[in-house]
């Protein structure tokens, strides 16, 4: 399915949870903070909450430097 | 109080003369005079803020010249301590303000101690564990603070004001493992980057300091000015489902040195910094007599310098330490403990 991910449109498998979308992203384990539909999605509702076909997702990365 | 400096910024009609009137009344602390903090404290600096406390544990080098701009190759040539160096050029550039310079390591001992009497914190430092432990003292004390960071051509801001916005635990819930980011040490970094981030870090403390708290822009802001890209994300709704342990339930993990590492690798540096958990007082001139047998000893008003089986050691009189030319942790603790102590 097609979705929206800091303004590009992108590819991902269907039915996938937020979890599963950074896995896909190869994102696991960085960090990050992610927007859907204009509303951040707590870090404990990822496996709980499904991507949709035309989400607008905003993927932050946090960094340290300074 | 003379405002005919501040002129421009008066006219300024979301400032004003009362607005003016508040900066100067105002008390910032920096914590981190590097890259961000310089840009921060320049700002304040020219735009009156009355008193300004900037801690910095580093001194300056060379390599920090392209990046760190209140920092001159004389400074770097001296070794100067960047928050020493930093209350030298704002001396220069606006005495009318107060500026307090601490040489120091901010730690669980001394952080609260450091914020208690400022309106505004502002993030400069180049780590996540220190910007928990600001997280952590400005929840306990109510403090709004501003974090901010960049690497490469990126960098991302967010304004924390406790219990009315989201904090820092509530949108990064852990403290992340080193190395499992860029950082300035294997991408580098540029200066626009840090003119940017600094800059939104700085229009939102005018407008906390001028009492404008509805104008902040309420939201995690990423830029990358390489890539000309900006992208916001909406805090909204965030702090009434949050279940963060600092905010929700006063947990307080790094400010009681529950989580803490005493040693760690230093953005941009092939460098190990150890810290000290307790309150030290060194006296850096007798230890310089003891370790000139082991060889040349530069010692400064503010540090301590030598050199030892290829590895540089620079140890601050509060007793944290820079171990140059390692990014081993051990090793360098193990030489710490062999020359100066544990």
């Amino acid at each position: 399915m097609r979705v929206i991910i800091n303004g590009e449109p992108r590819e991902v498998p269907d039915r996938v949870n937020v979890e599963e979308l950074i896995e896909y992203l190869g994102l696991r384990g960085e960090r990050i903070a992610v927007e859907r539909n204009r509303e951040i999605v707590r870090r404990a509702d990822w496996t709980t909450t499904l991507i949709e076909e035309g989400d607008e997702l905003e993927i932050v990365h946090f960094v340290g430097g300074g | 109080m003379e405002l005919e400096k501040y002129s421009r910024q008066i006219l300024f009609e979301p400032i004003g003369q009362r607005g003016q009137e508040k900066l100067l009344q105002s008390r910032v602390a920096i914590i981190g005079c590097g890259a961000l903090g310089a840009v921060q404290a320049e700002a304040l600096a020219r735009a009156g803020v009355g008193f300004l406390r900037l801690a910095d544990r580093d001194f300056v080098e060379e390599s920090n010249l392209q990046r760190q701009i209140m920092f001159e190759e004389r400074d770097a040539r001296e070794r100067l301590p960047k928050a020493i160096a930093c209350q030298r050029r704002i001396r220069r550039i606006n005495s009318d303000i107060r500026v307090e310079a601490l040489a120091a390591d901010v730690n669980p001992t001394n952080i609260e101690e450091i914020i208690g009497d400022v309106d505004l914190v502002l993030d400069g430092t180049d780590n996540f564990e220190t910007r928990y432990l600001i997280n952590d003292a400005c929840v306990k004390h109510g403090k709004p603070w501003i974090y901010g960071a960049a690497v490469g051509s990126y960098g991302l801001s967010m304004t924390i004001i406790p219990h009315e916005t989201p904090c820092f635990r509530c949108v990064l819930e852990q403290l992340p493992p080193p190395g499992s980011s860029p950082t300035c040490d294997t991408v580098g970094v540029i200066l626009p980057i840090v003119f940017m981030i600094a800059s939104i870090q700085v229009v939102e403390a005018l407008k906390l300091l001028t009492g404008q708290r509805d104008q902040l822009h309420r939201s995690i802001i990423q830029i990358d000015v390489w890539q000309a890209t900006c992208h916001r994300i909406k805090l909204g709704a965030l702090l009434e489902k949050s279940d963060c342990p600092t905010c929700r339930h006063g947990r307080y993990e790094f400010l009681d040195a529950r989580i803490r590492h005493l040693a760690s690798g230093l953005c941009g540096r092939n460098a190990v910094y150890i810290s000290q958990s307790k309150r030290v007082q060194i006296d850096l001139p007798s230890l310089a007599e003891r370790l000139r047998s082991v060889g040349p000893v530069k010692l400064t008003e503010h540090l301590l310098s030598f050199h030892i089986n290829g590895y540089e050691i620079t140890l601050f009189a509060d007793g944290h330490c820079i171990v140059k030319g390692t990014t081993d942790v051990d090793l360098a603790r193990k030489l710490y403990a062999q020359y100066i102590g544990a």
